[in-house]
């Protein structure tokens, strides 16, 4: 059996003050672009800048591995979920959607 | 209604300086995420896909104008200017910052409002019938006790920490308009032999990934034993319900494993033993409690105008045909107020909207507003000969909608456009449906209709209950939206059938066009209603519009 690949994934959470979806950095700065976020290739790094994230309790919340794909400008949401906290809800035109622009 | 006493205020105030510490701590980094948690949902505040989110309590549904007022001031002070009507009666704000969620408390606190219990693992926010003290088929208005319950659950030392949520529901009527049988506990008002008012107890109904009706638990319940009773259902349920699996942690699976019987001979132990302890005290506070709901005084008045109005207005006949019903007094409607603009986001108002609203409520509606668990604003009390005038402002306001009760007044929880845990979108879904029907013109000739739109399991959207339910879900990584049919959240609570496969988001609102227009087709006559004609027809007469290709693959 072949072993199992691994999905790339990015590190995300929400800002503690805010609320709001961030991504970490390869310079580890949290980024409200997942574009700017470092994309993890490798299983082992990837837990270990979960655990790194995890440690800065007083910046975010609620950090987890997402999958990712890498993309012309940077790492990019492979499922809806993710895309939608790329950009906001559908119903208003809030959130990243508007902030970002 | 009922006004805070000082006993309440001091509570509410401390609740939030207590509230106002704990996020200082996690914000300078004394707490952990894991610490604040329990802290936050205990206070309402929950954190979402793009922002917190704060679930403001509104008990039994029932504001005064000041509260209403209070509610867009936070909109526009702390929010983006509107807010969110939930189906529990509820008021949730989408984009608060930490920072600012005590001052947002504080806020509430100044209009005897909190946040208290709308999360976390104890007795919710108590809802009831949204007509409570108006209707004509009622007993009795539910809301006394509604609120001796919220204040003898509120903080509760043995209910802190249930196996899962708890939520109660009361109503006072004949008709049941507050889904009493899909609740952990249901009150439903009744009379007995000799016409003295009590409640008949069901328990372990409740929505979710396992749906199931309520059962009756005690058909007749004399009203001083309510609290203790209550209580010993409850204090029955936190020893009995599991707690190592919360998907079997609702009194619904402990009633469903342990068996009716079993619960209540448990419950009319524990009640035995803790009735004694109830001295009275409820009752003499029950009286107090009930002399706040004391009826407005009723006016009486010609309607000539009315009648007049409705002759000479034929937008004003079509809104007054579907968003008025039955008052209890001579010559006042009950008026409900559509938050299901066509094309709109079901149940949320512009600060804008509730300012009006509270308006219309303090100029003729006797200082009352109701939120619906469908997600509406009511006026309760509005005498007919104001009917015009209180139209022209909600037309002024975007509010006119004439829509109550058709296919485009579709209940839709937040689903994945905000909530932590969806698993696809409800609002764009409800928006097309309700768009659609518009376009065709339709809803007024398909009449009473019931869509529900839940965008995951937990059918936050009553997606069970909907004459037409959907269900959206995560198949494969693409949202995917299954339809069940023939619910009913009344009185003759039935938990709808899944039809087979589901939509794509792109199939759904055809779907559901292939189904309402099939019905058009299928029904006797315009007096039989969808649920009336799928309960005579069966599923198969539905299945076979819903999916045709495959009906003409079987017949092959």
């Amino acid at each position: 059996m072949m072993a199992r690949t691994f999905t790339p994934k990015v590190v995300t959470a929400n800002a503690l003050l805010e609320g709001d979806a961030v991504w970490l950095t390869e310079d580890n700065r949290w980024t409200r672009n997942m574009a700017e976020a470092e994309l993890l290739t490798d299983e082992a790094h990837a837990d270990l800048r979960l655990l790194e994230a995890q440690a800065r309790a007083h910046e975010i919340a609620g950090a987890y591995l997402a999958n990712a794909a890498p993309g012309a400008q940077g790492p990019e949401p492979t499922h809806f979920r993710e895309a939608f906290r790329t950009r906001g809800p559908s119903n208003y035109a809030h959130g990243k959607q508007t902030e970002q622009s | 209604m009922y006004q805070y006493n000082d006993f309440d205020e001091a509570f509410v105030r401390s609740r939030v300086a207590q509230f106002r510490g704990q996020v200082e701590r996690r914000i300078a980094g004394a707490l952990t995420e894991e610490e604040f948690k329990p802290l936050r949902l205990m206070n309402g505040l929950y954190l979402q896909l793009h922002a917190y989110m704060l679930r403001v309590a509104v008990p039994y549904g029932t504001l005064n104008p000041a509260q209403m007022r209070q509610l867009a001031y936070i909109a526009d002070r702390w929010d983006k200017g509107y807010g969110h009507f939930t189906t529990r009666q509820n008021i949730q704000y989408n984009w608060p910052k930490l920072r600012d969620v005590p001052d947002m408390l504080d806020a509430l606190a100044d209009v005897g409002m909190h946040a208290i219990q709308t999360s976390g693992n104890t007795i919710r926010n108590v809802t009831a019938d949204h007509f409570a003290g108006a209707a004509a088929d009622e007993i009795e208005d539910p809301r006394p006790v509604a609120e001796l319950l919220r204040q003898w659950s509120t903080d509760h030392p043995e209910f802190q920490f249930l196996p899962r949520k708890f939520k109660i529901a009361v109503s006072g009527a004949v008709h049941d308009r507050a889904v009493t049988k899909a609740h952990d506990i249901g009150l439903r008002m009744v009379r007995d032999a000799g016409g003295a008012p009590g409640y008949e107890v069901i328990v372990g109904g409740g929505l979710g990934r396992t749906p199931m009706v309520g059962k009756v638990l005690r058909e007749f319940l004399p009203k001083a034993d309510l609290l203790p009773y209550v209580e010993a259902i409850v204090s029955v349920y936190n020893l009995l319900g599991r707690r190592d699996n919360k998907y079997k942690a609702r009194i619904k699976i402990t009633v469903h494993e342990n068996g009716l019987e079993k619960i209540q001979e448990l419950v009319e132990q524990r009640f035995a033993a803790i009735r004694t302890g109830f001295t009275g005290h409820d009752q003499e506070l029950l009286k107090d409690i009930e002399a706040a709901f004391a009826p407005p005084a009723f006016v009486s008045k010609s309607t000539d105008g009315y009648e007049a109005a409705r002759l000479a207005n034929p937008a004003f006949r079509s809104w007054t045909d579907t968003n008025l019903d039955d008052h209890k007094a001579d010559g006042y409607a009950i008026v409900s107020i559509s938050l299901k603009k066509h094309g709109g986001t079901p149940g949320d108002a512009t600060s804008r909207q509730m300012r009006a609203m509270a308006d219309l409520a303090e100029a003729f509606g006797h200082g009352e507003l109701r939120i619906s668990h469908e997600q509406n604003v009511i006026l309760p009390h509005v005498h007919k000969s104001d009917l015009p005038e209180v139209y022209a402002a909600l037309r002024k306001a975007d509010l006119a909608t004439a829509n109550i009760g058709l296919a485009s007044d579709i209940i839709a929880c937040p689903g994945m456009d905000y909530c932590a845990l969806a698993t696809a979108r409800s609002i764009p879904i409800a928006q097309q449906i309700a768009t659609r029907f518009d376009a065709l013109n339709i809803e007024h000739e398909v009449g009473a209709l019931k869509i529900k739109i839940s965008g995951c399991i937990n059918a936050c959207g009553h997606h069970h209950v909907g004459h037409i339910g959907i269900l959206g879900l995560d198949r494969a990584g693409v949202e995917n939206y299954q339809i069940t049919l023939g619910g009913d959240g009344t009185e003759t609570t039935v938990i709808g059938e899944r039809t087979g496969p589901g939509f794509g988001a792109d199939e759904i609102v055809p779907a559901i066009e292939r189904l309402v227009k099939g019905y058009l087709r299928l029904r006797k006559d315009a007096d039989e209603t969808f649920l009336q004609a799928y309960r005579r027809l069966g599923m198969d007469a539905f299945k076979a519009i819903l999916y045709p290709a495959e009906d003409k693959k079987h017949a092959a």
